[in-house]
């Protein structure tokens, strides 16, 4: 991007950070944030000292290692091997001798789809891929003319590969890193020619992860693992109500534990802080709290029903399309009532967060999918000024959109203010099920009419659900009139082609706290609208497929994914006998993806059973990175959402979450895991997000095959006979 | 009181206040080993499965009373260079995602392997039950077992 352009961006944009624009600027501010917090850490003054800060992005050694920051944290997803690929591409660095951390809290490291330091909707290699590229592409240019300059010979003389720049006459040698010392003199280039898919060597490979070593030996750092000298360990005593609070407490008893330092209130609750985790968790049980329960204390799962039921209809209509009214007023209509329950995240790692807070500094070790939002809420508590808090992101254990909130910060923050020493927040599995921002609860109906072949003239969907972004948007209630976004995506006008379409949306707060889930709105919406879609094919006697096949003419890239997933998994050769086939679709972030589930239905005592056998997945997520992370991520994603359509239900007693761990919210397990079949469509066009895309459509493709098996459909989450 | 225990063949030294702390916060909170994971804290996840005297148990259902006097593996203890062969099979199919189950799963697949180096399909995933994963890494898992249970047929 040519600085001209850079500038423009920036006026349209009303000022804030323009994409590129540190890029090739050498950023001192940057560097210089790198360079005095890494010397923090013992062992790295003297190589600091030898390293090129070529830009924000890549130090590098005389010995020819490297190191990336990497913008994004790393939950799983496998952004620190995917980002530091497309830089190396560009580089044509020796992909040996990168190593990569975590950058720091910075706005360059900003994801460009958002403007911000946060890492979730699928977007890191959306975000970053042009910049890393150009960025790696104007490292090696600066190397190449430094080169060029030491052997006054023309650049378009020399070649790169593997960190070594070599001549076309052959008479010259060097390693990148035998000329960082020159390299003073050759700024970065503003406008590197990045190179064509032909050329690409390490981009669209199967490359195995750099952070692979460290997780199989115990030696990477997760949140919980950080440890600091004089660290206290915390846990906290939470109103099991949603926004109750303390009435009055007693900590005798606590404070008698062997190990227990102090007892302190902070805003969630009472923390009881000690020198290890089990005399916390000790001192916590000694603990006697009375709480204010408040208004939900009476809050429960019919009670919620009937908020949605009374509002469902009674929304904002959020989306039209022709005029659904003439075609469903004293028609004949398929009507369907779809439900879909709250969710909790459980990640493996339950949630954590260390503060430091000093006189003129606050330190934030955090697994954290947005540490800028971590920083800005550690410097409210702390009372410093943001530049003061500088947030360490940790290897993350799970995210799924969990660690985009920041009550954990918060906690860690209050206590270690308080007590003015180093301090570990832990919760315990219970306290992560029970203190969840949940998938949002949702109810729907549906209505359609068909023409006389079989074909939805009309359909209109109404959804009742609380709205997430209520509490991230501010005067939400005007800037989203009506429409949360979040709440409606992946309905089906999204990407089949329907005459007429109306979708009303109701906004309903039942005071359970709601938030960002795998795929967020796709997640529930998808299963609601393609398993709608199979009571269609039912009604007018078409096949499912078909009948997508139909609706996607508009939509090339999906309808392309869906034949060739009824192709790989056989839709129309003989089956099994007792397997069942269902079909679903979804397009989210950038990506489309079909799957069919192959299922049986088993007599499990006096119980039917679902069995999931299969999974065929086919997706186009445009030009792949890393084609063995793009199938790790798209089947982790089919897991969470298989997870989910089998077992996944929060319920509400008393204001109370009634789960508490795995015996009652369990997860699909090794012994129930279905053989995934994935293929991906070849495409250079933009990449999509992976991270996500996997998840919507399996509840759907599993309930429809058992529609298909069993002649009634799934209206319900999670799935029951 | 100062309690002596036996960690991946070293002697450690720890001052507890009583013998019914679970193993999983001896190891984590008072000898620094923390590669051994908490996630449940009920024997449901298998994210603290270490080795008592070569077989899985749950570190953090354990009191520290029932692992004294025996020897104690945890992930760190089964090789610092990641040569041990459930590890290489590990690094072979480029199992972890998070990571975060990953030295749980590992240290399953090692205690099984231990016993039955030549488990069938059936085997496998019976030994495997017991550790979640929630990024869904369990072909991976499953491949590696298989991957592991060759090499050590190759190492004999």
């Amino acid at each position: 991007m040519k600085r001209r352009t850079v500038l423009k961006l920036l006026a349209l944009t009303g000022g804030g950070v323009a994409i590129g624009v540190w890029l090739t600027d050498n950023d001192t501010a940057v560097v210089e944030l790198l360079r005095t917090e890494l010397s923090r850490e013992k062992n790295t003054e003297r190589d600091l000292q030898q390293a090129w800060f070529a830009n924000a992005w890549l130090r590098l050694y005389p010995d020819d290692s490297m190191v990336l920051q990497v913008p994004s944290s790393e939950m799983g997803q496998g952004v620190m091997t995917a980002l530091p690929m497309l830089l190396a591409e560009e580089l044509d660095a020796d992909w040996a001798r990168i190593r990569v951390e975590h950058a720091p809290v910075h706005h360059v490291y900003r994801n460009p789809t958002n403007n911000r330091q946060s890492t979730g909707n699928s977007a890191s290699i959306r975000g970053f891929h042009h910049t890393l590229r150009l960025a790696g592409a104007a490292i090696r240019e600066a190397l190449l003319r430094a080169a060029a300059a030491r052997w006054q010979v023309a650049v378009s003389t020399l070649s790169t590969r593997d960190n070594l720049i070599s001549d076309a006459a052959g008479e010259h040698r060097l390693r990148y890193g035998e000329l960082l010392q020159e390299m003073g003199a050759f700024p970065l280039a503003e406008n590197s020619v990045l190179k064509t898919p032909d050329k690409f060597r390490l981009l669209n490979s199967p490359l195995r992860r750099l952070d692979t070593p460290a997780k199989i030996n115990g030696s990477a750092v997760f949140g919980q693992d950080v440890t600091l000298p004089g660290l206290l360990v915390a846990v906290v005593a939470r109103c099991p109500v949603f926004k109750g609070s303390v009435a009055n407490f007693n900590d005798t008893d606590a404070r008698a534990v062997n190990g227990v330092v102090d007892v302190v209130k902070i805003g969630s609750g009472i923390a009881v802080v000690a020198r290890h985790f089990w005399a916390a968790q000790q001192g916590r049980e000694k603990l006697r709290v009375t709480w204010n329960e408040g208004p939900l204390a009476t809050q429960n799962d019919a009670a919620i029903l009937q908020l949605l039921r009374n509002s469902i209809g009674q929304g904002t209509v959020v989306e039209k399309i022709g005029d659904v009214t003439p075609h469903l007023e004293g028609k004949s209509l398929i009507s369907a009532e779809y439900f879909t329950p709250f969710l909790a995240h459980t990640c493996m790692e339950p949630m954590n967060c260390t503060a430091w807070v000093q006189d003129r500094r606050c330190d934030i070790w955090a697994p954290t999918q947005s540490p800028e939002r971590a920083r800005k809420a550690a410097a409210g508590i702390a009372g410093m000024s943001k530049d003061h808090v500088f947030v360490h992101t940790t290897f993350l254990g799970g995210g799924f959109g969990r660690r985009s909130e920041q009550d954990f910060v918060i906690e860690a923050v209050e206590i270690s203010k308080l007590l003015g020493a180093p301090v570990k927040v832990l919760w315990t599995r219970e306290d992560d099920i029970q203190h969840d921002f949940y998938r949002p609860i949702t109810l729907n109906k549906l209505s359609a009419h068909l023409d006389a072949n079989g074909m939805p003239l009309a359909i209109r969907h109404s959804i009742a659900a609380p709205s997430l972004l209520d509490r991230f948007v501010p005067f939400s209630k005007v800037v989203l009139r009506g429409k949360d976004p979040t709440a409606v995506d992946g309905v089906l006008d999204n990407k089949y082609r329907i005459p007429n379409f109306e979708l009303n949306y109701a906004n309903v707060d039942t005071g359970i706290p709601v938030g960002f889930w795998r795929s967020v709105g796709y997640s529930q919406n998808v299963f609601v609208s393609e398993c709608f879609l199979d009571e269609i094919a039912l009604a007018g006697n078409q096949n499912p497929y078909q009948l997508r096949r139909t609706l996607l003419q508009d939509n090339p890239r999906l309808l392309r994914t869906l034949e060739l997933a009824a192709e790989k998994a056989g839709w129309h050769a003989p089956r099994t006998a007792g397997h069942h086939f269902g079909i679903a679709s979804s397009a989210c972030f950038g990506s489309y993806l079909s799957q069919i589930a192959e299922v049986s239905i088993v007599q499990d005592n006096s119980n039917r059973q679902v069995l999931v056998h299969r999974i065929t997945c086919v997706i186009d997520c445009g030009m792949v990175v890393n084609p063995r992370i793009v199938k790790a991520q798209v089947t982790g994603g089919i897991v969470y959402g298989l997870s989910a359509a089998l077992y996944g239900n929060i319920s509400i007693k008393d204001g109370r979450v009634q789960q508490s761990n795995f015996h009652d919210y369990p997860c699909l397990r090794i012994h129930n895991m279905p053989e995934v079949s994935l293929h991906l469509v070849d495409s250079n066009e933009e990449p999509g997000g992976v991270g996500e895309i996997g998840t919507p459509p399996v509840a759907a493709a599993v309930a429809n095959a058992v529609l298909a098996a069993t002649g009634a459909p799934i209206r319900n989450l999670p799935i029951a006979l | 009181m100062i309690k002596t225990l036996n960690i991946n063949n070293k002697y450690y030294d720890v001052d507890v206040d009583s013998l019914d702390i679970p193993l999983l916060w001896v190891l984590r909170d008072f000898v620094g080993l923390t590669g051994t994971k908490y996630s449940c804290g009920k024997a449901l996840c298998g994210a603290c499965t270490v080795h008592l005297n070569g077989h899985a148990i749950r570190a953090c259902t354990t009191p520290l009373s029932q692992a004294l006097n025996n020897k104690i593996t945890t992930i760190e203890g089964l090789s610092t260079d990641n040569s041990h062969p459930v590890q290489k099979a590990w690094l072979e199919e480029d199992v972890p995602q998070c990571g975060f189950c990953q030295s749980g799963q590992i240290m399953s697949a090692a205690a099984l392997l231990n016993t039955n180096p030549s488990p069938s399909d059936e085997e496998i995933t019976a030994a495997m039950s017991g550790n979640l994963c929630r990024c869904g890494s369990y072909p991976q898992i499953f491949n590696a077992v298989k991957r592991a249970s060759q090499l050590i047929s190759q190492e004999n």
